[in-house]
């Protein structure tokens, strides 16, 4: 189960300055762990309390996985896995 | 590291001209440039605020991956990531630090509390280190050493 997973300019230095690495798993929470196991730190730039990072947005393909299930959304072979971190912010 | 926001004239105006128009909520956008280390914003994308408030912004989350694969398609980074307050200084709040997540991007801010004069300011945030950084605002680029594909504008 292969997918590319697209990397955001910022969590770069976790895969040593690639913008997109190969991963394998059949959800987003199984890819993240793949990527994990080789490249220390990602996870906990992405994961807190078990569930997506409030201003992470993650994608498969077109689909914000916050509508999709989170973490536990499915990953098929050959999908897209986008990570972009929010833009966002604000006097309050 | 010293910065400066080299920009030009019509970009800051429709800054301007965006903020005033969403006063009192917050406006936001972001002003796309070539990927190629020039620092040099050219292409003026203003965003909806999927927050429509006037102490919040955020990119619909649609919207922010429409944006980045365009920029990737074109070879282009966030040159200038830019939003108002509406009732306090151009200064990056406690939110905005922590929210920052684009190291090699210009943070510029507007105020529009006063309805006459506006603050333009621009700021790099990495790491939780907000550094202000002067503006320089240029008619155009055409006599900028940055690029051979300058073109005079019209």
């Amino acid at each position: 189960m292969a997918v590319t997973v697209s990397i955001p300019t910022i969590l770069r230095t976790h895969t040593g300055g690639e913008k997109s690495v190969e991963a394998s798993g059949k959800t987003v929470l199984e890819v993240i762990d793949d990527i994990e196991a080789r490249h220390g730190g990602l996870k906990a730039r992405l994961v807190k309390d078990e569930k997506l990072h409030r201003f992470v947005n993650v994608y498969v393909n077109d689909e914000d996985v916050r509508f999709s299930g989170g973490l536990d959304a499915e990953v098929k072979d050959g999908d897209t896995v986008t990570i972009l971190p929010a833009v966002a912010g604000g006097a309050r | 590291m010293f910065t400066v926001l080299r920009i030009r004239r019509d970009l800051v105006d429709a800054i301007v001209a965006h903020a005033r128009r969403d006063h009192p909520d917050e406006a936001c956008g972001v002003i796309a440039g070539p990927d190629d280390g020039s620092d040099r914003p050219e292409r003026f994308i203003p965003m909806v605020n999927a927050a429509r408030s006037p102490t919040f912004y955020e990119f619909d989350s649609g919207d922010l991956l429409k944006l980045y694969r365009e920029m990737a398609a074109n070879d282009e980074t966030p040159v200038v990531i830019y939003h108002s307050h509406t009732a306090t200084e151009a200064y990056p709040s406690r939110t905005d630090i922590k929210l920052a997540q684009e190291p090699f991007a210009h943070y510029v801010l507007v105020s529009t509390r006063d309805a006459d004069e506006h603050e333009f300011r621009s700021y790099r945030i990495v790491d939780g280190v907000v550094t202000e950084e002067p503006v320089e605002v240029v008619e155009s680029y055409m006599f900028a050493n940055t690029g051979s594909d300058d073109v005079p504008d019209a």
